[in-house]
């Protein structure tokens, strides 16, 4: 019982820091929250000096960076973890495996540097080659300058695979064998077969690629260092645009009066939410997948007997 | 061969083909990126790297002997705090894993792996950096602590729960309490495993930049006192980076360089670290 509670009293930590966090953000926050209400959200001037302050840019680029780093990210992290689950040579898995988890493993500020020097000039490069009638559209308007919503988005769908699909991977590893094995029977292609698991497990797919999504909200070093830092919001992927991390780590040291640290407090505390939701909704997804893995083998058991 | 077969084969091929092209995709920018590293990083990478001090603004030459210390020391911080909170916390986990509280203290940990590493930034300034009014080493190290935290925990308990039931009963037959069992027999055969796991932590971490850019913030200069400012790595590459100096984009090249590096021979080691567990568990 002394072991028990011993080793409790330490486990609690991780519960107070969790708790600690929103409450002490929720508590620094409290000025900024109680002076501008909900207009903190809805308007879209930021003006330190002046005293004013809208986060609507903010949000906006990073559910925007978000959503497009998943749109680029996922079919390739499903690729991924098909090919590495179902069709890779057994000699080529480990390798593989290796090298793709390496993407998670560097550091953000490395993509951050590589982001800077070789892929920002390359979408540079890109925008001014394409053609005049595809930059008048608004989705490719705006100067080329290289620090853009395109590059931001392109680093983070690069960071993002190696979550997505490691955990895509583990789901499809999860599908009973007998699924596939049904489809063999019943004469599948390769690919059908593999549409059989994919089919089946589908729910923690979803929460693989809603794990990638939570990272990629969070994400700061790389995309405050592409992405041009500009508080607007714009659909155009070749405008500077600006994220809720990276006016945190942009202005947070330097924040010289309280109103605006508490602003900047304000808006972490707005990204822990989302952040936290969209974790808790994933580890749903994935747990219920697993759940609703056991009544389905055992309504296959009997059928195994009888063959 | 009917023409439907004919179909559905030449569709399986293609999309086996669409997943080769997927992992193409994925590996284009491992090797992009590794090669800018490299070739950039190597020809300003060199003994005064490691020795000397930030050149001032404007001169050539320097290196980052003051970031390289401080990142060893805020990690170790880190380290001083994580590890045993991580390794108790894991050891609840597997021991008590059923309970309510056990699954309480699992889902926290797993929340805090996905806080932003920014946020955890802004609460360790609240707490260690608001009341005292100046940046510190001591508030960096807490930072990277909190973020070791949960990733040690849940490899401890995911080690501890693969040590064979029989061990244990083994230990409870002859006449050991719960925690003389594991203290004794359990821990010990997790251990190689779980000091690799550490030592990944550890490696990921160093390459943080978020989480102490407002609680250790930067030194220009040589310090060694865990109560001021302290230079770190990452946040020099950063400002390196970001700064127009050509040559400081070289060091910053060059510090990249440093950090892959820790994190490759770390991966690589506990790769095969964990290989040869593997074929000892087996027995081959």
């Amino acid at each position: 019982m002394k072991f028990r509670l011993t080793t409790g009293a330490i486990a609690s930590v991780i519960v107070f820091i969790v708790a600690g966090i929103a409450w002490i953000l929720w508590d620094q926050a409290a000025l900024a929250i109680h002076k501008f209400g909900w207009q903190f959200w809805q308007t879209s001037v930021w003006d330190p000096v002046s005293g004013e302050f809208g986060a609507r840019p903010f949000i906006w680029g990073t559910l925007y960076s978000a959503v497009l780093a998943i749109l680029i990210s996922t079919p390739i992290a499903i690729g991924i973890a098909v090919f590495l689950s179902d069709w890779c040579p057994a000699r080529l898995r480990a390798p593989l495996v290796f090298v793709t988890e390496l993407l998670a493993a560097i550091p953000s500020i490395v993509y951050g540097l590589w982001g800077i020097f070789v892929l920002v000039p390359a979408v540079r490069e890109f925008q001014v080659s394409l053609p005049d009638w595809i930059r008048a559209m608004p989705l490719f308007s705006g100067p080329p300058v290289g620090v853009s919503m395109l590059s931001a988005a392109l680093v983070l769908a690069i960071m993002i695979i190696p979550y997505t699909s490691s955990i895509a991977r583990e789901v499809l590893k999860s599908v009973p064998p007998t699924q596939r094995e049904a489809a063999y029977a019943l004469g599948a292609t390769r690919w059908e077969a593999t549409r059989v698991a994919l089919h089946y497990a589908r729910t923690g797919i979803f929460g693989a690629v809603m794990l990638g999504f939570g990272r990629a909200l969070g994400e700061t070093m790389a995309v405050t260092m592409v992405i041009g830092n500009n508080p607007q919001v714009k659909w155009s992927l070749f405008a500077p645009q600006y994220t809720m991390a990276a006016v945190i780590a942009n202005e947070f040291s330097e924040a010289a009066d309280e109103l605006h640290l508490d602003a900047l407090v304000e808006i972490g505390l707005v990204l822990f939410a989302i952040t936290l939701i969209v974790n808790v909704a994933s580890r749903m997804l994935l747990w219920q997948m697993n759940r609703e893995r056991k009544p389905k083998t055992r309504a296959t058991a009997p059928a195994e007997e009888a063959a | 061969m009917t023409f439907r077969d004919w179909r559905r084969r030449a569709l399986s091929a293609l999309m086996i083909g669409l997943s080769v092209a997927a992992v193409l995709a994925a590996l284009i920018p491992v090797a992009l990126i590794l090669f800018f590293v490299v070739a950039k990083g190597i020809g300003a990478l060199n003994w005064a790297f490691f020795t000397n001090m930030p050149a001032p603004v404007g001169e050539v030459g320097g290196g980052m002997a003051n970031a390289i210390l401080g990142s060893l020391t805020m990690v170790g911080l880190g380290a001083l705090l994580a590890v045993p909170l991580g390794i108790v916390s894991g050891i609840y986990l597997s021991e008590f894993h059923g309970t309510r509280f056990a699954s309480l203290v699992r889902f926290s940990a797993d929340t805090l792996n996905g806080v932003p590493s920014i946020v955890i930034g802004v609460f360790v300034y609240a707490i260690f950096v608001l009341p005292v009014k100046h940046f510190s080493a001591l508030a960096g190290g807490a930072a990277l602590g909190v973020m070791m935290l949960p990733v040690i925990t849940r490899t401890t308990e995911e080690l501890l729960r693969l040590v064979p039931m029989a061990l244990r009963e083994g230990a409870y037959a002859l006449g050991a309490t719960r925690s003389k069992a594991m203290y004794t027999v359990v821990l010990p055969a997790a251990l190689p495993g779980i000091l690799t796991g550490v030592i990944l932590a550890l490696a990921r971490t160093a390459g943080e930049t978020a989480p102490l850019l407002f609680t250790s913030l930067n030194n220009q200069f040589w310090s060694t006192s865990l109560n001021k400012p302290m230079a770190s790595l990452t946040v020099q590459v950063y400002t390196y980076a970001t700064s127009p100096s050509e040559d400081w984009h070289r060091q910053a090249w060059a510090g990249a360089l440093v950090l892959v590096m820790i994190v490759l021979v770390c991966s690589l080691a506990a790769r095969f670290a964990t290989r040869r567990l593997e074929r000892m568990h087996t027995g081959h």
